[in-house]
Parts: structure tokens; C-alpha cells; sequence
């Protein structure tokens, strides 16, 4: 069985290694998604002051109506007052009597914001927050790296399947020993094997030139990508299991993809998004591998702190494996 | 040898598709050692009926037994196919596609022999998107032959190829045969079914419509020979010969069942014979007597 696996495995790695032009886009996409968008997000000068606000339901303080910034309602206290600590938040408020305010001495805007909070509250208690600013670059590359292995697992597995069982070469594959098995594993580990590997080297490639900081361990940071990958090749492998149209099944990657990209939190966080958005973003593999993700490389975390995500995935990998697996047709009739 | 009872057997086999009925009861028997064409037009059920036959394709109703028991997932060991318009995959080379195959039937040490036997010795390396049609075809046969079958399933392994690729492929499949594999083989070329083919099987409308050995199907269905002369060559005095006399195109065809003293007519009538034509019936014409209309149709 092993022997039948590494042949299948082999030939379709060496199908992707030889189509230079996938291995290109695969590579340098990234690349200049992560240099573009850190040029472009770069400016310091934004305009706009972030201030969070615990319970918000009881928000009528006077400063809470200052034009020109935006006061979103938070639940999670440690995270926000994390958040101030990063510079990712100006300020964080507790509404009541009296008004209690978080800021990072070392922030820019929080002091602007401070000056403004204390010209109609003189009264309100500080907490100064300690911490360096996460440069956007530093949140972002978790992000587009994630984002390229998920469009990388799911149309490379999961259209390559599609144009196989269209174009009979499935059906020839059937007519030998190698079982559904068999065939679906050499396919998501191929993938597998080549995108972390393609990762790992753009990831190593960023980090050098753009001086990434990552505070976790880099084998815990391989143990996400191996299972987040895992994960969406077997979201994958259930639209590739009956799909006999490219046309068909490139609709329903699209459909996965698009929406998983813009609610994963690759661009921007879903922090002040409301909580339904964040519920439903919970379906998607690549939320939880983001969020273990970025805890390793902007927190330190440690296994111990993404075993919840890791968790997830695991169990999303195996029901999405069993699916496709139970749902596969060799056929394209 | 068919006194021994059938390697491979096909017994009221029925295959729907919803309303669609592509198979429709349909028996045969093909003995070790044999090669058995099933013959007919495009949409006859030939493709259904083999990929039934290769366990690809259930049965919606009947069975398909090899060596007495019915055809099972374990038959594909024994069994090679070449299947109708099957792609490889791309980047691949000639070599590297072989070999993928041979370690799925678990490393078979048969790879100069195969590459050999399908005359495939200089394509060995080269890309299979650059393979010509009949290159193609090799490979694919080298495919189905790799694990040395007993059983050699070919579906229209011609079709689109030139006539010389075609006589090339009937010279290995000959190859093939002599050594005893037993081949199934289906057609919509009735040259190519003659030319191969022990037993045959004529399909039309999801049936068999006619079973046996070309010649002995032919001498059953026919007692004369066809004449053709080229219209402007033949008078008009002469259509009043007691012969089937039917015109095609520019050609004037006649059926004719003593060719020594339809020639001698022909003499006296002073007609020019420079051009005549004279063949004997082929299963071309068996068809278009069974059906009442020709196998391109």
C-alpha cells in the first residue's frame, strides 16, 4: 500500500515541481502580497484613533461622542489590554464612575488620545500598559502565508482531482489495484509535503529581508502549517469528491475561498467585527491556524496555548477526510 | 478449445442510465486464448458492455463472470485495459508514466520488455503531451499491459488514428495474441474487427445482433461477391443484368454471385474493365444487411 501511495505521491509532485509557472505563482505571490501590503499599510499617519470600550451598553460618557475616533465595544479585558500593549489599540476604557483608561505611555496616538480624554474627564483613573508596537508587517505575514496555503491546498488539490476524474485518468487509476484510499492520501500528501515546504521557504525568505520576529518555537509554527494544510485539503477533497466540471467545482472552491479569506482575519482583525461574524469565521480552517499562528509568532506562545486550535483542526482534518473519502467517485459518469 | 467453457462470460447483462437503456440484455462467452471483437456503430452499448465486462461498471442487471466466478474488484489484477480517451498525467515522461504504473501493481520488473513490446524505446523520455496520437496509444497499451494480463481489455484503441498508425497497432496487438492473451476488443472498424478478431459480436441499439466467426458469419449472410465499375464506365444497357445494381456516388456497385461469368458479360458488352473493382463481402456489409444502414451512420 505504502509502495502504491509514494508512486502516486512522486508523480504528482513532480506533475507540480515541472509546471514552473505554478511553482512560481506559489512562490512569488506571497512575496509580493507580504512587500505590498507592508509599503502600503506602512504610513503612520492615519488618521483615525482606535480607542475599545468595556461595557459598552452603558457608554454615555461625553467622550465616547468625540468625533473622529472609533470606539469599538470589547469583551475580552486581558486581550484588549494586550492589544494597547502592541500599539494595536490607542486606548482601552471602562465606562463607570469613575472612568478608568489603559494606554501605552510609548504610543504616539494613545498620548494624543489620552490629552483628549482627560480635557472633558480630568477625573479618570490611568493604568499605563507596557509593551512594543507590533508593526503591522509582523501581523500581516501569518496572514497572506495562510492565505497562499489555502488557495495553494484547496485548488491544487481539489481542482487537480476534478481534471483528473474529467479528463479519465481517474478511471484508469481505478482499473488498477490503488484503492480511493490510497489515491486521496498520495494526492492531499503530496500537496501537503509541497506547500509546507514552498511556505516554509517564503516564510524564511520574508522574515530575512523584513526582519519578522517570531517569539514562539518554529516547530510549533510547522506543527499549524501541517495541520491548518491538512485541514483545507480535506475541505478540499469533499467539493473534489463528486465535482466532475472545473467550471463546478472551481464555483465551490471560489465560494470556500473568498469568504474564508475575507473573515479569517488575513488582512485585518476581526476584533470589533460583530460576534456573529466571528462565530461564523470559526468555520474555516484557516481562522484557527491563523489565530495559533500569530499567538506563536507575535505572543510566544507554546503548545500548551494553541492546543485548542490545534484541536480543531485535527478534528475539522479527519470529518473532512471521512466525507470526501465516503462521498469520492472515481467516474466522471 | 471451444469445447472448454468460456474464460470470460457476459450473461443478460442490462445496463439503464435513468430511461436510458444502453445495454440491453446481452450474452457472450469468450474462450482463453481468444480474440473477441464487439463490433458496431457509435452509442451501440459497446463501451458499457466492456467496462461491465472489466468490473469498471456495474450491471443493472445480469453478471459478468471470469473463470466461472462473478467479476470482482481482485479481477483487475489479472486484467489490462485500455480504455477510449484517457488522459495521462502531464509533465510527465513516457518512462516516469510506465513506471508510476508498474509500482501500482507492486513493482513489476517487466519495463524493457513493455517498453519494447509497444515499440516505445526511443520515446522513453519524452513528455506524454508530445506524444502523436498513435504514440499515445502504445503508451496506453503498454499501461494495460503491465501486469502481464490474461485478460487484454481494448476499447476503439484505433479510433482517430491515421491508417498507418492503425496497422502498426494491429501488428502489436497480433504480437499480443500469438503470445496467448486472451483480447477483447471493441470497434466501430469492421476491417480492423476481420483482421483480429476469432470470434465477433455486432452490436447495435444496446444488442447483439450477430455471434460467430467473421467468415462464417459472412458465408452465412452472403453467396456473392461485389463488383464496381466506375459510373461512366458502365452502360446503361447492362443495368438490366440480373444483379443487385446500386449506385454510389460515382461508382456503380453490383452484387454478383458466379465473378467468372459476370466478367465475361462484361467482356462482350465491350465495357471498359481497366477500373473494376472486385472485393469480397466484409462485415461492412454484414452490418448494412442486418441494420439497413451503414456502421458510420
Amino acid at each position: 500500500m505504502l509502495g502504491r501511495i509514494w508512486a502516486v505521491l512522486n508523480a504528482r509532485s513532480l506533475e507540480f515541481v515541472r509546471d514552473r509557472a505554478s511553482v512560481g505563482w506559489n512562490v512569488f505571490m506571497p512575496i509580493v502580497l507580504v512587500f505590498g501590503l507592508s509599503i502600503v499599510f506602512s504610513r503612520e499617519d492615519t488618521d483615525q484613533f482606535l480607542v475599545a470600550v468595556l461595557e459598552a451598553d452603558t457608554a454615555t460618557h461625553t467622550f465616547l461622542q468625540t468625533r473622529y475616533i472609533d470606539f469599538t465595544p470589547i469583551e475580552d479585558r486581558t486581550n484588549a489590554i494586550r492589544m494597547v500593549g502592541r500599539h494595536q489599540l490607542d486606548m482601552l476604557i471602562e465606562t463607570g464612575t469613575p472612568l478608568r483608561y489603559w494606554v501605552n505611555p510609548e504610543s504616539p496616538k494613545g498620548y494624543i488620545v489620552e490629552r483628549l480624554l482627560l480635557q472633558t474627564d480630568p477625573s479618570a483613573i490611568k493604568e499605563s500598559v507596557a509593551g512594543e508596537a507590533v508593526r503591522y508587517v509582523d501581523w500581516l505575514v501569518p496572514g497572506v502565508l495562510g492565505m497562499n496555503m489555502m488557495f495553494s491546498c484547496l485548488f491544487g488539490v481539489g481542482y487537480v482531482v476534478v481534471r483528473y476524474r474529467k479528463s479519465g485518468f481517474l478511471k484508469r487509476l481505478r482499473a488498477t489495484p490503488l484503492s480511493a484510499f490510497e489515491f486521496i492520501s498520495a494526492q492531499a500528501l503530496s500537496r501537503l509535503i509541497l506547500t509546507v515546504a514552498i511556505t516554509s521557504f517564503v516564510f524564511a525568505a520574508v522574515s530575512l529581508t523584513l526582519d519578522i520576529k517570531t517569539e514562539g518555537s518554529y516547530l510549533s509554527l510547522l506543527m499549524v502549517a501541517v495541520l491548518g494544510g491538512g485541514a483545507l485539503i480535506a475541505y478540499s477533497l469533499v467539493v473534489a469528491a463528486r465535482a466532475t466540471s472545473e467550471e463546478f467545482a472551481g464555483g465551490l472552491l471560489n465560494l470556500m475561498s473568498w469568504p474564508m479569506m475575507m473573515l479569517s482575519g488575513v488582512f485585518y482583525s476581526l476584533e470589533g467585527s460583530p460576534a456573529w461574524v466571528q462565530s461564523f469565521a470559526k468555520i474555516y480552517p484557516l481562522t484557527h491556524m491563523l489565530t495559533a499562528a500569530r499567538s506563536i509568532m507575535i505572543d510566544g506562545a507554546g503548545l500548551i496555548e494553541i492546543m485548542p486550535q490545534l484541536a480543531i483542526l485535527a478534528v475539522m482534518t479527519f470529518v473532512a477526510l471521512a466525507l470526501g473519502s465516503l462521498m469520492f467517485r472515481w467516474r466522471f459518469t | 478449445m471451444q469445447s472448454e467453457p468460456p474464460i470470460l462470460e457476459a450473461r443478460q447483462l442490462v445496463k439503464r442510465f435513468g430511461k436510458f437503456t444502453a445495454v440491453n440484455g446481452v450474452s457472450f462467452g469468450v474462450h482463453s486464448h481468444e480474440c473477441f471483437g464487439l463490433l458496431g456503430p457509435n452509442g451501440a452499448g459497446k463501451t458499457t458492455t466492456i467496462e461491465i465486462m472489466e468490473g469498471i461498471l456495474s450491471a443493472t442487471s445480469g453478471e459478468a463472470l471470469y473463470q466461472g466466478q462473478r467479476i470482482g474488484r481482485g479481477f483487475q489484477s489479472v486484467a489490462g485495459i485500455q480504455f477510449q480517451n484517457t488522459s495521462l498525467q502531464d509533465y510527465l515522461t513516457v518512462g516516469e508514466t510506465i513506471r508510476l504504473f508498474q509500482k501500482l501493481y507492486g513493482d513489476r520488473e517487466n519495463f524493457e520488455r513493455i517498453v519494447d513490446d509497444c515499440a516505445l524505446g526511443p520515446l522513453v523520455d519524452r513528455d506524454n503531451r508530445q506524444l502523436s496520437g498513435g504514440q499515445r496509444q502504445r503508451l496506453l497499451l503498454a499501461i494495460a499491459l503491465i501486469n502481464d494480463p490474461s485478460v487484454l481489455f481494448l476499447d476503439e484503441p484505433t479510433t482517430g488514428l491515421d491508417p498507418q498508425a492503425r496497422r502498426r497497432f494491429w501488428e502489436l496487438i497480433g504480437h499480443i495474441k500469438e503470445r496467448g492473451t486472451t483480447i477483447i476488443l471493441t470497434t466501430h472498424y469492421m476491417e480492423e474487427a476481420y483482421v483480429l478478431c476469432d470470434q465477433i459480436a455486432i452490436m447495435d441499439h444496446g444488442s447483439i445482433i450477430a455471434h460467430g466467426e467473421p467468415d462464417a458469419l459472412l458465408s452465412q449472410h452472403f453467396q456473392d461477391a461485389v463488383m464496381q465499375l466506375p459510373i461512366d464506365d458502365f452502360p446503361n444497357s447492362l443495368r438490366s443484368l440480373p444483379h443487385t445494381i446500386l449506385e454510389k456516388q460515382k461508382l456503380i456497385e453490383f452484387h454478383c454471385k458466379n465473378v467468372g461469368e459476370t466478367l465475361a458479360e462484361l467482356t462482350r458488352a465491350n465495357v471498359n474493365l481497366n477500373r473494376l473493382r472486385i472485393r469480397a463481402r466484409d462485415l461492412e456489409d454484414l452490418f448494412l444487411e442486418l441494420t439497413g444502414r451503414e456502421i458510420r451512420a
